[in-house]
């Protein structure tokens, strides 16, 4: 018999009739909590510490990007694809770039295509960086990871500044090409910063990977199992810490991805722990596909000269554009009647699928693991929400 | 060893403690308002009108009010009016020019799509970026008298673009007195047919200001 006929809990209650299970509490965290990464907010069931429901709640941060993106020309999405994942504009515009280059057809010279790569993972450092040190906030460790992730994260965005105007809102990808080519100075910058990043990473790896508060924290933790996530949609870094061997670099082979070579690194628990060795190794595979990228780049333009940027009307039909972000699968889904403006927009985007599996992940656990396989899961409001 | 990976991350911290008083490459605070910040050359910030002569800012003004960026503009921050006569421009061809171009920087985004679409270059991103005001409309709702700043300014900003642009105007503006100087010629030879000639075809896209 229940202690809470009325209460519809999830499985894990234990319906025992002692002085240590008093009344299941309800816990609101957010949407304005330090630890859910922006606006988000999970009503948690608890039982004594144990999570035995959780219920994520978003739409705090919704700017109507979608239906703005309907109303707007091509182009002028472009700046707003920005504004979805902010940590990672560079790989948010090429997924854009690449479903309208599908819906008009357009071709994207060698060089351009190149750039796009060393664009997204020059994002994708940045990104896990902080993500990776985030979590490690998330654990307790407050700021001190962060913060050398930031320093880190600083080269890299005043690469971009350099390049494109703006830290983050890069805006830099257009429908045909890249908006400006980088200088032979700018180029030898990067290369510089990614000769130097392995020692960075070593230097991450010696402060975190062996701490063993980490290791208690985070082994066992959050495990996934890989059918459910494959079931759920999962992709990235948390599908792949189940051990799933899908990177659209490799099954899809966008771009020019084909032509590099670097290995898709997988988990074996799907725990937090292996989610954060995901994003440690595909930082060192990151700057493999870098450094060929810097040795291969062809001379050439970075625009193709048909590539129209003012009244594009790409002719009616439908196309789904898709890459691997550094968060998983992004995809920009276009449908097109022949007008200046997209027909029908819609964004997958990979945090709010990878978020649907957080109460799985979190049954069962404390509401600091809660916490901390949040962090793990790597989310970005902005996406989430749009 | 239990204990020895956080004796080895420590290890790490404490290199960083000592390394931020003297090692450069730890040394990474930067103090903003004590030293200017450092911007590059594409850093973007809001958009700004180039004017011919600093001395004549709104009787020189690059802009020709085609209002193509305001059609461009995502957020559509930009709102122009055109003039009802036409003023000369810098070789003498008379244009419209804006009577009204305000750009409400509360809503722009700082995406440099004007700056993309702007066929005569009369439009460029600026590098201020203290622009803090207590109120919206009076501080952050900039009109053309606000926008407008000498090319002078925008070679001091952004001296590789505007030294691009800079060629490329002189050189449209030599070949369109060439083109004059060769339908006035053409005219004065054979004044009865060459009427057409005598007429430069406008070049509404690429001509500059200057066609």
């Amino acid at each position: 018999m229940s202690l809470f006929p009325n209460m519809a809990v999830g499985p894990t209650v234990r319906a025992v009739h002692d002085e240590f299970h008093g009344d299941l509490l309800e816990v609101s965290m957010g949407p304005q909590h330090p630890s859910t990464h922006g606006v988000f907010r999970m009503v948690v069931t608890l039982d004594g510490e144990q999570i035995v429901k959780l219920k994520p709640v978003f739409g705090y941060l919704h700017r109507n990007h979608e239906k703005i993106a309907e109303s707007t020309s091509y182009l002028g999405s472009m700046p707003y694809t920005d504004r979805l994942d902010y940590l990672c504009s560079m790989s948010t515009n090429w997924a854009y770039a690449l479903a309208v280059e599908k819906l008009s057809g357009q071709a994207v010279p060698d060089r351009a295509q190149y750039l796009r790569i060393v664009m997204a993972e020059l994002t994708r450092l940045v990104n896990h960086s902080c993500l990776v040190g985030f979590l490690f906030n998330d654990l307790g460790t407050s700021f001190t990871p962060l913060l050398y992730a930031f320093r880190e994260r600083e080269k890299i965005l005043d690469l971009f500044e350099s390049l494109s105007g703006s830290r983050m809102m890069c805006n830099y990808q257009r429908f045909g090409g890249c908006r400006v080519d980088p200088s032979p100075e700018w180029l030898a910058a990067a290369q510089a910063l990614v000769d130097n990043f392995p020692r960075f990473l070593d230097e991450y790896e010696t402060m975190l990977t062996g701490n063993e508060i980490m290791l208690a924290r985070t082994q066992g933790v959050g495990r996934l199992d890989p059918a459910h996530a494959v079931n759920a949609g999962l992709t990235g870094p948390v599908l792949r810490a189940c051990g799933v061997d899908y990177d659209l670099r490799k099954v899809d082979g966008y771009g020019f991805y084909p032509r590099f070579d670097f290995r898709v690194p997988l988990g074996a628990h799907g725990d937090t722990y292996d989610r954060y060795m995901m994003r440690i190794l595909e930082m060192r595979e990151s700057v493999k596909i870098l450094q060929q990228a810097f040795r291969d780049l062809p001379a050439g333009p970075v625009m193709d000269p048909k590539a129209k940027l003012r009244g594009f009307r790409p002719k009616a039909g439908e196309a789904y554009g898709r890459l691997e972000g550094p968060k998983g699968e992004l995809g920009f889904y276009l449908i097109s009647d022949g007008s200046p403006n997209p027909w029908r927009y819609r964004v997958r985007p990979p945090s709010l699928i990878n978020l649907t599996l957080l109460e799985e992940m979190c049954l069962g656990h404390t509401v600091a693991d809660a916490v901390v396989i949040l962090g793990s899961i790597d989310i970005v409001l902005g996406e989430v929400d749009r | 060893m239990l204990g020895s990976g956080i004796l080895k991350g420590l290890g790490v911290t404490a290199k960083n403690f000592v390394g931020s008083y003297h090692d450069p490459a730890r040394m990474v605070t930067e103090e903003y308002p004590d030293t200017p910040a450092r911007l590059p050359e594409a850093y973007r910030n809001f958009p700004f009108l180039v004017t011919e002569n600093a001395t004549d800012p709104m009787g020189t003004l690059r802009c020709v009010a085609c209002q193509i960026c305001e059609k461009e503009c995502p957020p559509q921050c930009i709102y122009i009016e055109k003039s009802k006569d036409k003023k000369p421009d810098a070789t003498g061809k008379p244009q419209l020019y804006p009577a009204v171009f305000a750009i409400d920087t509360a809503v722009c985004m700082s995406c440099q799509i004007c700056v993309e679409v702007c066929p005569f270059d009369a439009i460029k991103m600026d590098h201020v970026f203290a622009v803090a005001a207590t109120n919206r409309f009076e501080g952050l709702l900039l009109n053309r008298e606000q926008l407008a700043k000498p090319n002078s300014y925008f070679q001091q900003i952004r001296p590789a673009e505007a030294g691009e642009v800079d060629t490329r105007l002189a050189a449209e503006r030599s070949a369109a007195e060439e083109k004059a100087r060769a339908a006035a010629a053409a005219k004065a030879a054979a004044p009865k047919p060459a009427a057409p000639a005598a007429t430069p075809a406008p070049k509404p896209a690429e001509g500059g200001a200057t066609p």
